[in-house]
């Protein structure tokens, strides 16, 4: 089992070498901002996004079982004669198509596109159905200036079956790969919106989407106002307002077999992001957010002032690994579902992404 | 002929020597760079073939006038650098 992790200065890799034993590795890729990994289930191939600030977004890939990463082909958006044509600003999600599309890649940016890769990222395509709906307007960005795709959940039975979300423009449904899609989420409130507004789903912030992967129709968001769960495929949403410290925060991670379960890592809230009470903890559901059970042994004392993105918090194929790192370097991990924690590092760069390898 | 020279900070990335051209536009200095090194372009220009916002051009000694469609005249013998914005962290 091996934890990569992606920071704004390279890809850190650790090592599971015995039970609650993790060997730092070599870096890779060390100085570039990392911001978003995928190694992909199907192949072992693995691919790491950069943002190199003034040269733009690249895109690396080191073949399966091999360590040397090459720049590949990056998403980009066709070229057009407007002067504020749009640019890729940041590749924010990597997603594996289905098990039946085995060379099928989905990237999530910043500003708001999908693009597809149908031969393992060597070339691109803007899903132009999705760039053209009128709805994308009303779009805009959370935490950065433009809105961006940061979710992309396929199917695990219907690879053509994709649910997005996007921050901010809410849940939006393909059920034939990405030719048609449609709006959904209805439920999710916005407390930043005016009160007639608040319900409106293109306007929802969903910080992070996970989808359960035994049982799909169970999704999970942690929203900008609050934690949400659906049991209909992203279509109708539950508030959930008790969730121990806070309910906001910016990651969320579902059990893979157990809808049921999730975990989060809370902030004060959008204004002061930060824990609670400076005490860096994590919340964790087992009956589908109708209680929730803090966790911090492990965990810094306060004060402790490390906030979790979005893609920060992940747990293994298993269920049983728990890893999540902070924007102030540290990292942790926990082989009992998050009762009891680890710190690999605390002095790790800012962390983007971290991600679980077996 | 007119030189290109590239900040070393490319280096990094990739092979990008510097380089005689013989154009009357910034844009078809680049074009001829580009032409022998793809991924070059990438770097240097965003998706909409602009100049990226972190990247400067000097053509003897002077910031390029026009950042969207690289239009700024040559002479024969002009000194091209290429370099990026510093930053902090």
């Amino acid at each position: 089992m091996q934890l990569r992790v992606g920071t704004r200065k390279g890809l850190f890799i650790f090592d599971r070498v015995a039970a609650d034993q993790w060997q730092p590795q070599a870096p890779a890729l060390l100085g570039d901002p990392v911001t978003m990994l995928l190694t992909d289930p199907r192949s072992g191939d693995q691919f790491a996004a950069l943002n190199l600030g003034h040269f733009g977004v690249k895109l690396y890939r080191a073949d399966a079982g091999s360590d040397n990463w090459v720049e590949i082909c990056t998403p980009a958006f066709p070229k057009t004669d407007a002067e504020d044509g749009p640019a890729v600003e940041q590749i924010w999600e990597l997603s594996p198509g289905g098990v039946d599309q085995p060379d099928t890649l989905w990237a999530g940016t910043i500003p708001g596109g999908l693009f597809k890769s149908t031969d393992r990222g060597d070339s691109w395509q803007l899903i132009e159905s999705l760039w053209a709906r009128p709805e994308r307007e009303f779009w805009f960005g959370g935490g950065y200036d433009a809105p961006g795709i940061h979710s992309i959940c396929v199917h695990p039975h219907n690879s053509r079956h994709l649910t997005l979300a996007v921050s901010c423009g809410g849940v939006w449904e393909s059920l034939d790969d990405g030719t048609n899609w449609q709006l959904i989420g209805q439920g999710l409130r916005a407390a930043f919106l005016p009160p007639d507004q608040a319900y409106n789903p293109t306007s929802q912030d969903p910080h992070r989407m996970v989808r359960c992967a035994a049982a799909p129709d169970h999704l999970w968001i942690q929203h900008h106002n609050g934690i949400f769960r659906s049991t209909d495929g992203g279509h109708n949403w539950s508030e959930i307002t008790e969730a121990g410290p806070s309910v906001f925060g910016f990651a969320v991670a579902v059990h893979p077999k157990d809808p049921d379960c999730a975990w989060f890592v809370p902030a004060v809230k959008d204004e002061c992001r930060v824990p609670v009470d400076a005490k860096l903890v994590v919340t964790r559901t087992r009956d589908g957010g109708q209680s929730f059970t803090t966790l911090d042994s492990g965990l810094p004392e306060a004060p402790a002032y490390d906030l979790t993105y979005r893609h920060a918090l992940a747990v293994d194929a298993g269920g049983k690994l728990l890893a999540f790192g902070s924007t102030t370097g540290g990292l942790w991990i926990s082989e009992d579902q998050g009762d009891h924690w680890l710190c690999l590092s605390s002095h790790l760069p800012p962390i983007n992404v971290v991600q679980f390898h077996s | 002929m007119a030189t290109i020279s590239f900040t070393s900070h490319l280096q990094r990335y990739l092979d990008c020597p510097s380089l005689n051209v013989s154009a009357g536009t910034l844009r078809e200095a680049l074009s001829q760079a580009f032409a022998g090194n793809a991924r070059l372009a990438g770097y240097i220009l965003d998706d909409q073939q602009r100049l990226r916002k972190n990247v400067a051009i000097f053509i003897d000694g002077q910031q390029i006038q026009d950042r969207r469609h690289l239009s700024d005249r040559l002479k024969p013998q002009s000194e091209i650098y290429i370099l990026q914005a510093l930053s902090g962290g």
